[in-house]
């Protein structure tokens, strides 16, 4: 089933409800690249040599941007989207109106990819403040923090479609989101890494994230964002497709 | 949408539900007319939640029609029918981050209200709820009943054709319970149709025009409370209270009587049909501890259910 405007509305909701936590929303989804900018960036940087042709924490930059974006609206969909929809009744309560399931998960996931683009938002002024960013391109990141948002918010609501508990979440966040975190080209580039880890990395979602931020804050974008751009947008709606068909037999079985 | 004069605003035929080789509610056939209060009555288990999902378009029907205001339960309709549906669901569900205010208007927002027209409904349903004083209030500082009434109130920003309540007072102490049942009451005569399950037989009475009594997935009886009764109970029961010291043969007297008796462990029941509260049932009862009061919806519920325990 393919959602409605009225995923908006959905989406609205989440913003009203959210008014109230936006500040240590704010600290928790700045904070933690900011410190890792700042300890791995700078502090280890000095005794790095520049990679790919920058300063190692220009080099990393781009990469907490995109892993910004991810976990801010990984967080959404997998904690936030099943509280709404076990402990709180929430989609229950929606379901009960003109909205289906389509619309919600629509509203969830793109509340979550716009949450993802808030916190990008502070940490790209931030970057460009401290001179990371060589590239005015950097502006782009903006909505590709969105898109990268929105791929994350898809995947995280397909776990949450199977998840029985809270629980659930730590092997998606220890064997999903860690692993990306440290081996999708955040820290280091993936080229000097052998062919078979390459490939690995390949099916990574973070790998194409942080190859188009790079690229953008670098202002060395070629054809090669195209592609991983197509590989996230072809994800995110697969993910979408299938995240709606599982939370819909879930909640009207 | 055409509004046909006279059409039921609910119509069930042969609806049935399956999980697997589970069948939950199996072939029951049912009206709701425009203006009534239907009651669905039954165990814990009965089937009455699930045929109030099918009815709200929350759960598929695996066999059967069923036509809800004027339109077949089908994916396409769902909207359509939602739109015109007043939903209060068993399990609370208000939005814990919002006041009570934000949760009428955030929700008058799901069904395309503008939002001027649904501050000024909220404004009115608010007082409709009495509470007023709560306006502002986050919705873990409010009481069951409170929030019991703000999901009733919830239920009717579309003004909606047909109110459709599950066990709208279970687990609220009395003067809330009544606090409920004397708004459910002031929508009745306002002439709102309403579909409630409910387990409580004093709800069943004080609220509904018309039951349908329920047990493993099917209907056994339907008709008003004073039919229900007269049919399958009588006018009045005997509660006799034995100590086990009693002869037998004043047991087996009181058994042997005109009367329909039933025995639950040390309770004897006598169901009274007019006329048979004469002297020799009181002769019979010389010496005995026991009650003697009208027939309710209890004793039908009890008679057609039976007495053992339901999980």
């Amino acid at each position: 089933m393919l959602p409605t405007r009225r995923a908006f509305r959905v989406w609205r909701r989440n913003l009203e409800s959210w008014k109230r936590y936006a500040v240590s929303f704010f600290v928790a989804a700045v904070g933690e690249p900011i410190f890792y900018l700042l300890a791995i960036g700078y502090g280890l940087g000095r005794f790095v040599a520049p990679m790919e042709g920058v300063p190692y924490a220009a080099f990393l930059a781009p990469g907490m941007i995109a892993f910004t974006a991810m976990n801010t609206a990984t967080f959404e969909t997998t904690f936030g989207s099943f509280t709404r929809m076990t402990e709180q009744n929430t989609y229950a309560a929606i379901l009960a109106t003109p909205c289906s399931v389509a619309d919600i998960v629509a509203g969830d996931v793109l509340w979550a990819a716009s949450k993802g683009m808030i916190s990008v938002v502070f940490v790209l002024v931030l970057t460009a403040a401290c001179g990371l960013l060589a590239s005015p391109l950097a502006v782009v990141l903006v909505p590709v923090g969105f898109l990268v948002g929105l791929l994350f918010a898809c995947l995280g609501m397909v776990v949450t479609a199977r998840a029985p508990s809270y629980d659930f979440f730590n092997y998606y966040f220890t064997l999903g989101i860690s692993v990306m975190f440290l081996f999708s080209g955040v820290f280091f580039p993936l080229d000097s890494l052998p062919v078979w880890a390459r490939s690995f990395a390949w099916f990574l979602p973070l790998t194409h994230a942080v190859d188009v931020c790079r690229a953008l804050a670098t202002g060395t974008a070629g054809l090669a964002v195209v592609g991983d751009l197509a590989w996230i947008v072809v994800v995110t709606a697969v993910t979408f497709v299938v995240a709606e068909r599982w939370i819909r037999r879930r909640v009207l079985p | 949408m055409p509004r046909v004069a006279g059409a039921p605003i609910v119509e069930a035929r042969g609806l049935s539900k399956a999980y697997g080789d589970r069948r939950v509610v199996s072939d029951v056939t049912f009206r709701v007319e425009a203006g009534e209060c239907l009651g669905l009555l039954g165990p814990n288990g009965a089937g009455k939640t699930t045929t109030i999902r099918m009815v709200t378009c929350f759960t598929a029907p695996s066999a059967g029609t069923l036509v809800v205001l004027h339109m077949p339960v089908v994916p396409a309709n769902h909207a359509a029918i939602k739109a015109r549906l007043g939903i209060v669901q068993q399990e609370e569900s208000l939005d814990p981050d919002l006041t009570v205010e934000q949760n009428l208007v955030v929700y008058a927002s799901y069904f395309g209200i503008p939002r001027s027209t649904a501050i000024r409904r909220a404004d009115a349903l608010i007082d409709f709820a009495e509470l007023a004083d709560h306006r502002r209030a986050m919705i873990r500082t409010l009481s069951g009943g409170m929030k019991r009434r703000l999901m009733l109130a919830r239920a009717l920003l579309n003004d909606p054709a047909l109110l459709v309540l599950d066990e709208p007072t279970t687990g609220l102490d009395p003067q809330a319970r009544r606090l409920v049942w004397e708004r459910i009451r002031t929508l009745k005569r306002d002439g709102t149709t309403i579909l409630l399950t409910t387990h409580y037989m004093d709800e069943a009475a004080q609220l509904c025009d018309r039951l349908i009594i329920m047990d493993d997935g099917r209907i056994i009886v339907e008709g008003t409370p004073e039919e229900l009764i007269a049919a399958h109970v009588g006018t009045e029961v005997v509660e006799v209270y034995l100590s086990g010291g009693e002869r037998t043969d004043v047991i087996d007297r009181l058994a042997a009587g005109p009367w329909r008796t039933e025995r639950v462990g040390h309770v004897l029941y006598l169901y009274l049909r007019d006329g048979q509260a004469g002297a020799g049932m009181f002769g019979a009862l010389d010496g005995l501890d026991f009650t003697r009061r009208r027939a309710t919806l209890e004793d039908v519920f009890l008679t057609l259910t039976g007495h053992a325990l339901r999980d």
